[in-house]
Formats: structure tokens, C-alpha cells, sequence
């Protein structure tokens, strides 16, 4: 068994707010995420499949394939834009980094070739914060 | 001469967008690309600031790196963390926050308050891979 990660990094904006919520409530709880003009981030995110090398490539899966497939599905959606109001697969949800690792996960379960076994999705949110997401 | 170079790395997040308003739509797009978007998006900034001269021959120090964290806080984090760059700020009410302007503007703000006899340098990170530097 292999794992193969690709690297990929896009920028947005967010905030942490709960709608349901006072304004006062999401300040106490999310401190300054909550601003109501958004704040934003340089994500990076580590995408890991797992299998065995095919004996006719000596891939796991076409690292190429992987990155388009990120690109289209994911990075397209999310790049330069506001997680909240611009994202489809985020509507609905709270923009946290744990969230868009999940949403992330099943945008590219999805697309990805059934043989492919995704292992990982890992999000940067900071070079000091970040998600780890199993499928589990 | 002993002049040492002392530099204190410090971060924030924030969200932009890069917009002239004297031009229309188009000519934004087509200069400024994806950061032209409206609802913004956001990166992790990453600030070195550099400041030179002799170190004082009482203390050994450059600069008291305490107080000069002590200054970035005050005058750069509180102003720039977890804001809106343009919407939440009066320095980029008028002025476009590239990552060049964002620089000009931490360094004019710095510069009163670091003693005359000092050189002072900010490096920006607006990425991982875009940084720039003033003065030059």
C-alpha cells in the first residue's frame, strides 16, 4: 500500500458566524473570525490516496488526473472567493476549517475514479492551524 | 561600524479585494483577475520587520525586540488582523491594498515610533510565494 499526496493552495475569505446566534454569542464564541466584513486565509491542501502501484505505470493513480480533478471540483469553486456566499458545497454550513476538509472530501469522492481510494484530506487554514479528515 | 540587523516576524489574516474605482468592471477583471472578485478573499499575511543600526552599548540590544513586538501589535495587528482591508480600515479607504501599499503603509506607521538613528525594512508575505519589500 502507497499513499500519494498532492498539493494544492487557493485564498478566501470567511467568517465564523452562526446565524442562529446573537451577534454577541458569535463574538464570544469565535472572537475575532466573527468579524462581519469576513478576514481570509492562504489554504493549502494536502489530497492522499492509497493504493498499490499498477504494474503496467508503477502509479498508484495519475498524479495529473488527481491534480485536475482537484482543480475542477475544488479549487475552481473555491479560489479568491468568500467560502460563504460564493461556495456552493459550503452553503448552509459553518466555515470552519473542519467543515470545508469534510465538504472537500465529498466533492472529491465523487469525482474520483472508483478504483481511487481517498485516505486523507489535510487543510492548512495558518501554517500553525490545520484539519486532518479520514472519511470516518 | 557595527551595525547588526534585528528582525521581528510577526502574522495576521485578512481579507481584499485589489479594485481601482476610477476604472469599470472589465478593466478590472482584466488587470486584476480573480482579486477583482467582490465578495473578496483573504490571505495570511506574514510581516518581517527589519531594523538596523548599532547595538547600544549599555543594553548590547539593537532594539528591545519586547517593544518592538510591542509596537507591530499595537499599531499593525490591531488595525489589520481579522479585518476587512478595504471595508474595515481607514488606510485603504482610497488606496488600493496590494501587498506593495499594504508594505508602504506598515512601514509608515512603524517609522515614528523606532528611534531616527535606526533603519527600518518591512518584508510582506502575502503568500507563501509573494512577498515584497520596503523600501527597497
Amino acid at each position: 500500500m502507497v499513499y500519494l499526496t498532492r498539493v494544492e493552495h487557493f485564498n478566501a475569505a470567511h467568517k465564523l458566524y452562526n446565524p442562529s446566534w446573537s451577534v454577541e454569542k458569535n463574538e464570544e464564541v469565535f472572537g475575532k473570525c466573527a468579524n462581519e466584513n469576513w478576514h481570509g486565509h492562504n489554504y493549502e491542501l494536502y489530497v492522499t490516496v492509497k493504493g498499490s502501484p499498477d504494474p503496467e505505470t508503477g502509479f498508484v493513480f495519475d498524479v495529473k488526473r488527481l491534480s485536475n480533478i482537484i482543480r475542477e471540483h475544488v479549487i475552481e469553486k473555491v479560489d479568491h472567493r468568500n467560502l460563504n456566499v460564493d461556495v456552493e458545497f459550503m452553503k448552509g454550513q459553518l466555515c470552519s476549517t473542519e467543515n470545508l476538509a469534510i465538504a472537500i472530501w465529498k466533492e472529491l469522492k465523487a469525482h474520483l475514479p472508483k478504483a481511487v481510494q481517498l485516505h486523507c484530506i489535510k487543510l492548512y487554514e495558518t501554517p500553525r492551524i490545520y484539519v486532518e479528515y479520514f472519511g470516518e | 561600524m557595527n551595525r547588526v540587523a534585528v528582525f521581528r516576524k510577526e502574522h495576521f489574516n485578512a481579507a481584499h479585494r485589489l479594485y481601482n474605482a476610477a476604472w469599470d468592471q472589465a478593466t478590472n477583471d482584466r488587470v486584476f483577475g480573480k482579486c477583482a472578485l467582490p465578495n473578496y478573499h483573504g490571505h495570511n499575511y506574514e510581516l518581517d520587520v527589519k531594523v538596523v543600526g548599532e547595538p547600544d552599548e549599555r543594553t548590547g540590544f539593537v532594539m528591545d525586540m519586547k517593544e518592538l513586538s510591542d509596537l507591530v501589535q499595537r499599531e499593525v495587528l490591531e488595525r489589520f488582523d481579522h479585518r476587512n482591508l478595504n471595508l474595515d480600515t481607514v488606510e485603504f479607504k482610497e488606496l488600493n491594498p496590494t501587498a506593495e501599499n499594504i508594505a508602504i503603509v506598515i512601514y509608515n506607521l512603524l517609522r515614528p515610533h523606532i528611534a531616527k538613528e535606526l533603519d527600518l525594512q518591512i518584508r510582506l508575505y502575502e503568500t507563501p510565494r509573494n512577498f515584497v519589500e520596503y523600501p527597497a
